[in-house]
């Protein structure tokens, strides 16, 4: 690595309408040089990629190309500077060819005409360059998504690109078309390519990566060469964890534990398949249990609660709920049985945004307030004033629009659309995040009261304390595996991290002398956490 | 808004799936010709008078305006968009020419066209930097421009008689056994076919259709795209209207009136996807010519009433429709 | 079809002073677009009761509203399809199958006549929401398909096209008759409007309607039947068309089938859109469309009293239309 970086961005500071997503932020890429970056939601990734892509302007801070000031407008500003993103979402035509895609606004013409000839060689010569076989005169629409990937990886090479960033390319990729990806990378990196790779997998990072720069809710963390650098640190770092921390806090809930040997458990899922993204997962949470998911980003968390819910329609697998069988794929049917889900994209999948408090809080329980069809006024009221009260929901009144609440409060009006219905077994994807602290605490201590009168909760949540401190049982996922259970004891940030990190809790010898003194002093945990064999892998 | 229903497109043999795609797209593209070659070969094995130049080139004559329509609708629907208003700018165009017939028919066609031309504009500017919906961007300006022209006439037609010999031939007249309109429509359709295909503003208009979104993080002037396609749909409807009058030799202030309908129906039937990104001009002269035999072979037929014409022509549409959805969902 | 979702204005703060002057804010964007509407309504009859001769007549007033019936009709069944974003062009060819169903069989009687004008109707609905929710094919070919078809059926049905001459009174009472001092069919158009109402306020339908429209994966996420929802509000659509096309026949003693309900769709979008309810669906206001509905009438009925061609109504109303949907347009970020 040369000494001049090709691109340096220093104390870059963004401000969403007076919220901070970025401050302070340096990043400096080499010549030739893959350069992971990390962090969990809301730490800052894709907003210092659109600053430095030219979708966003930055607010505070430099930008030097090649040692030269710049200050990119727009994406076509830095495209022409040779500064160009690949986003996760596939950003091309289906319909037009590969050759079309590639050179899109930037056609060869001949007497004002497209010149098809020449384009088609030039594309076939660039592909051939980053050692794809792809014809560049087929559809895009008939390649499958990882050469879509290529397709798209080739169009901003062909703008004489310095610095490629790649955001998260192999979120739809299977093993073997990661190694072509691989592959690409490598050769760009031969010629010099400055490469940004954003990716939640961890075996990716330390395979193709020289060294990472690790954000976490907006700030500069550190940059680590990746050679070296431990997994487990890794992960103490996007969390903002410290090593010697992470022996406090065990689990200070209560409540029940998991269904006692024979017993029918409240919720079983078994075996619940879909794709690359859920494989072969098994969950069962029994009556007044609080039951942790834990995972990075991507891991199939949210996946596993949607798959439950039947929001997405799964290749195989089967729910229970009391014994009896779920069909899938269908939420009617799940809701009716007693489940109930809490999504966490509270914008798109959760709130009605025109409608008002009372409307929200009320739609799913709409079918037990009405006679014949009309809602009965006076239990609606009751309803809605119950909930409002008992969970503190801050609104002029309950005519109030959804939307000009806050996010803690829309929350808790959602929390109270699935409560009026008095399910038997709940679904939290995420239930804190993105609110206030206040709003916060006493989401978290409902959800305990809840349990303790013999709800079954099913909890995802990247927050670990809230995982350590509410859970009886926690599910580690990684890679749309499950690939641990912590019980107990065992439930300790510890040793979540490690199931997060090395994919599994048990083998704790890969970074036996690191790890060592976390587990020795994690308080009785003498024996290893208990861990049930990944299936399937 | 789409309901996220996510499909699972993993698993399944590849090579199975590449067949099926091929043949979907194939069944699609080519569907509708497969059928305009049935029809004809039903039509000439059962009337004798089907095969006749004079039938023939009566089909064609009869369908060049719709055809010149459909042509811009095309453009229009590759983007994604919706242009209901050519019907008006049909009479528009033809009550202007005939006004106008007396300066001489260049000018007349000239200024008629120019006219839709900048209205077609208008649409254009309103949905690409308003930012509302072609639909009730080009309804209004159906609604308006039929207005304006009724008011013009005093809901009159206004005759071209003898005040322009050259006018009326445009319509009435023949290039060797071709009558003019349909040189118009075979030459018009050609330039479209150069244009969507060898010009890059061609090529944008499809990738506009095909994910505006994405067209725009590429780097395409998008507003442009858009301006550009309403205005030639203008241009070409009131090429339409124009030819329109001349053949009947009057500027009719109801001309066109439901052809945005007809216009649509042929772009859809031909394959072009109403989504947009998907599609041809040749599709479209295929859509047109299909309705046009179809309706030829309901005169020859005699016993089909207009209305069962009508009720069969909504029902053809909706098979057509609901097969190419079947076809292009399986994709 | 895109739903935009309103930016999100209002940021952390959660006061309740602050929220109550968002929710006045919320309360002033969200009708505002219907107190405009009835601002203007109201500012056309003053306008006219002053300049134009014999407006300001009860006479006329009756008159406007009988004109307006049908189209009110028609209009509130397509306030709800456009409330769960979608649009229905069928309607007229509806009116006309409907009319030219009960013409043709008025010597069956009266009930069955009726009974079978507004089945034929229903049904046509039904199939244009199955088809749209069950193929997932966009609303605007599906129900454009559906008028071609249905004028096509609508003059099969009139014997091949002829107009059907009606002379059933108790019919025409429909179009003709009075309760009290008011028109039969101004009774019909006030009771639906009433009923469509209390629907949208006060059932769990109309809360459906609204939740599809403003965010289909949440309604469908919470549990709300949307393939259900969206067949109901065509189906309700065609039922109204059907009730208009039987007031057209009746008022104009006949069913033509090549006339009645012509273009109507294009009214009826326009009192919807006019009267403030968006085209992206998510917000509804029956109340809206009935005074949009009224603004066209006026403005027509004025235009006709003063003698300025009936021309120049179109192009304001055109205007009245852009500028309606302008104001309403989804704020881009």
């Amino acid at each position: 690595m040369t000494d001049e970086p090709v691109l340096r961005m220093e104390g870059i500071t963004k401000i969403f309408s007076g919220v901070t997503a970025l401050a302070n932020v340096d990043l400096s890429l080499a010549r030739g040089e893959v350069h992971a970056l990390v962090g969990e939601n809301g730490a800052g990734k894709s907003t210092l990629i659109k600053i430095m892509t030219g979708a966003y302007t930055r607010d505070g801070g430099q930008m030097f190309l090649e040692g030269r000031a710049v200050d990119f407008r727009t994406p076509e500003d830095a495209q022409a500077e040779g500064v160009v993103a690949v986003y996760q979402e596939v950003n091309l035509l289906t319909f037009r060819t590969v050759a079309e895609n590639i050179y899109l606004g930037r056609e060869p013409r001949r007497f004002g005409l497209i010149d098809w000839k020449r384009m088609n060689a030039d594309a076939a010569a660039l592909l051939k360059r980053l050692g794809l076989d792809i014809d560049p005169r087929a559809p895009l629409g008939s390649l499958n998504i990882a050469l879509r990937q290529m397709v798209a990886i080739a169009r901003g090479v062909s703008f004489d690109a310095k610095v490629v960033v790649l955001d998260e390319p192999t979120s739809s990729l299977t093993e073997h078309e990661v190694q072509i990806l691989y592959d690409v990378i490598r050769r760009l990196k031969a010629e010099g390519t400055a490469v940004v790779y954003i990716s939640h997998r961890f075996d990716e990072l330390y395979t193709v990566c020289d060294r990472v720069t690790i954000l976490r809710d907006g700030r500069f963390v550190a940059t680590r060469p990746l050679a070296g650098l431990e997994k487990i640190d890794l992960v103490c770092l996007m969390l903002g964890k410290q090593r010697e921390e992470l022996r406090q806090g065990t689990t200070a809930f209560k409540g029940a534990t998991e269904a006692a040997a024979g017993e029918t458990p409240l919720l079983s899922a078994e075996n619940l398949k879909r794709g690359r993204k859920l494989n072969d997962v098994t969950v069962e949470v029994a009556r007044g249990e609080i039951v942790g998911m834990a995972g990075l980003l991507g891991s199939g968390r949210t996946e596993t609660a949607r798959a439950i819910f039947g929001a997405d329609s799964v290749e195989s697998g089967e729910v229970r709920l009391e014994g009896k069988t779920i069909r899938r794929g269908s939420v009617n049917e799940a809701i009716d049985s007693g489940i109930a889900f809490l999504t966490e994209d509270r914008k798109a999948e959760g709130i009605i945004p025109e409608l008002s408090v009372r409307e929200n809080l009320t739609l799913a329980a709409l079918p037990a307030l009405s006679t014949l069809g009309v809602v009965s006024r006076a239990r609606q009221a009751e309803i809605v004033d119950k909930f409002m009260k008992r969970l503190g929901i801050k609104a002029a009144n309950a005519d109030q629009k959804i939307r000009e609440l806050s996010g803690g409060n829309q929350q808790k009006v959602l929390l109270a659309r699935w409560l009026c219905k008095n399910p038997k077994f709940l679904i939290l994807d995420e239930p804190t995040r993105g609110i206030d602290i206040g709003a916060k605490g006493e989401i978290q201590s409902l959800v305990g009261e809840l349990a303790e009168s013999g709800l079954g909760v099913l909890m995802i949540s990247s927050e670990l304390e809230e995982l350590v401190e509410g859970s009886s049982r926690v599910v580690v996922m990684r890679d749309g595996q499950r690939v641990g259970e912590l019980r107990g004891d065992d439930i300790s940030q510890a040793n979540i991290i490690r199931a997060m990190a090395e994919g599994t809790t048990g083998e704790a010898t890969a970074a036996s002398t690191a790890t060592a003194h976390v587990t020795d002093t994690t308080p009785p945990a003498a024996t290893p956490p208990s861990v049930p064999p990944a299936k399937g892998a | 808004m789409s309901q996220a229903a996510t499909t699972i497109d993993e698993g399944g043999s590849a090579h199975g799936r590449l067949m099926r795609a091929r043949f979907a797209s194939f069944a699609q593209r080519q569907g509708a010709l497969i059928a305009l070659v049935a029809v004809c070969v039903f039509a000439a094995i059962r009337y004798e008078r089907f095969l006749t130049e004079e039938n023939l080139v009566n089909v064609l004559r009869q369908n060049s305006m719709l055809g010149l329509v459909a042509l811009g609708m095309t453009f229009v629907i590759l983007t994604g968009g919706i242009d209901l208003s050519v019907g008006s700018l049909m009479a528009v165009a033809g009550v202007a020419a005939a006004t106008l017939a007396g300066q001489g028919a260049l000018i007349a066609v000239v200024a008629a066209v120019a006219l839709t031309t900048v209205l077609g504009l208008v649409n254009g500017v309103i949905i690409a930097k308003a930012r509302i919906q072609p639909f009730i961007v080009t309804l209004a300006m159906m609604i308006a421009a039929r207005g304006l022209v009724l008011a013009y006439t005093g809901e009159k037609s206004v005759g071209i008689g003898k005040s322009s010999e050259t006018l009326t031939s445009l319509g009435r007249d023949f290039v060797g056994p071709v009558p003019v309109p349909v040189v118009f429509l075979v030459v018009l359709f050609a330039l479209g076919w150069l244009v969507l295909n060898h010009t890059r503003f061609g090529r944008h208009v499809y990738a506009l259709g095909d994910n505006d979104e994405a067209a725009r993080l590429m780097g395409l002037n998008t507003a442009r795209v858009t301006i550009g396609v309403y205005a030639l749909s203008g241009a070409l409807a009131g090429l339409a209207g124009v030819l329109d009058a001349a053949r009947l030799g009057a500027g009719r202030p109801v001309a066109g009136q439901g052809d945005e309908l007809n216009a649509i129906a042929a772009v859809v039937v031909g394959g072009t996807l109403l989504t947009g990104g998907q599609g041809s001009v040749l599709a479209t002269l295929v859509g047109v010519l299909l309705l046009g035999l179809i309706f030829n072979v309901f005169n020859f037929e005699g016993w089909i009433s207009p209305w069962w014409q009508a009720v069969l022509r909504g029902l053809f549409l909706l098979v057509v429709v609901i097969v190419q959805n079947r076809l292009s969902r399986r994709k | 079809m895109q739903n935009a979702t309103p930016a999100n204005s209002s940021g952390g703060s959660t006061a309740a002073g602050a929220s109550r002057r968002a929710g006045a804010r919320s309360l002033l964007a969200d009708y505002g677009p219907t107190y405009g509407a009835l601002a203007a309504l109201i500012l056309l009859v003053l306008a006219n009761a002053v300049f134009t001769p014999n407006f300001a007549d009860v006479n006329n007033f009756r008159n406007i509203l009988l004109q307006v019936a049908p189209t009110v009709l028609v209009a509130v069944g397509m306030t709800l399809v456009i409330a769960t974003g979608g649009i229905d062009l069928s309607v007229g060819s509806v009116m006309a199958i409907a009319a030219a169903l009960a013409a043709t069989n008025l010597e069956r009687g009266l009930l069955p006549a009726v009974l079978l004008g507004l089945a034929a109707a229903l049904a046509v609905g039904i199939l244009n929401g199955a088809l749209i929710s069950g193929f997932r094919i966009q609303p605007i070919i599906v129900t454009l398909a559906l008028l071609i078809t249905g004028r096509g059926v609508a003059q099969v049905i009139s014997r091949g096209g002829q107009i059907i001459l009606i002379d059933n009174q108790n019919f025409m009472s429909l179009g003709k008759g009075f309760v009290g001092p008011v028109p039969t069919s101004v009774v019909v158009m006030l009771l639906v409007v009433a009923v469509a109402i209390f629907v949208m306020r006060a059932t769990s339908f109309g809360r459906y309607v609204v939740a599809v429209g403003g965010n289909e994966s949440a309604a469908r996420l919470a549990g709300v039947k949307v393939h259900r929802t969206k067949i109901m509000v065509y189906a309700l659509s065609g039922l109204l068309a059907g009730m208009a096309g039987l007031i057209e026949a009746a008022k104009a003693e006949a069913s033509d089938a090549t006339k009645v309900g012509l273009y109507i769709e294009l009214d009826a979008i326009a009192a919807v859109v006019v009267g403030g309810t968006p085209l992206t669906g998510g917000r509804v206001t029956v109340v809206g469309t009935l005074i949009g509905a009224l603004i066209m009438q006026v403005i027509t009925t004025s235009f006709n009293m003063l003698g300025i061609g009936f021309a120049w109504s179109l192009v304001l109303k055109a205007a009245i239309i852009l500028v309606a949907v302008y104001i309403q347009r989804p704020k881009v970020a």
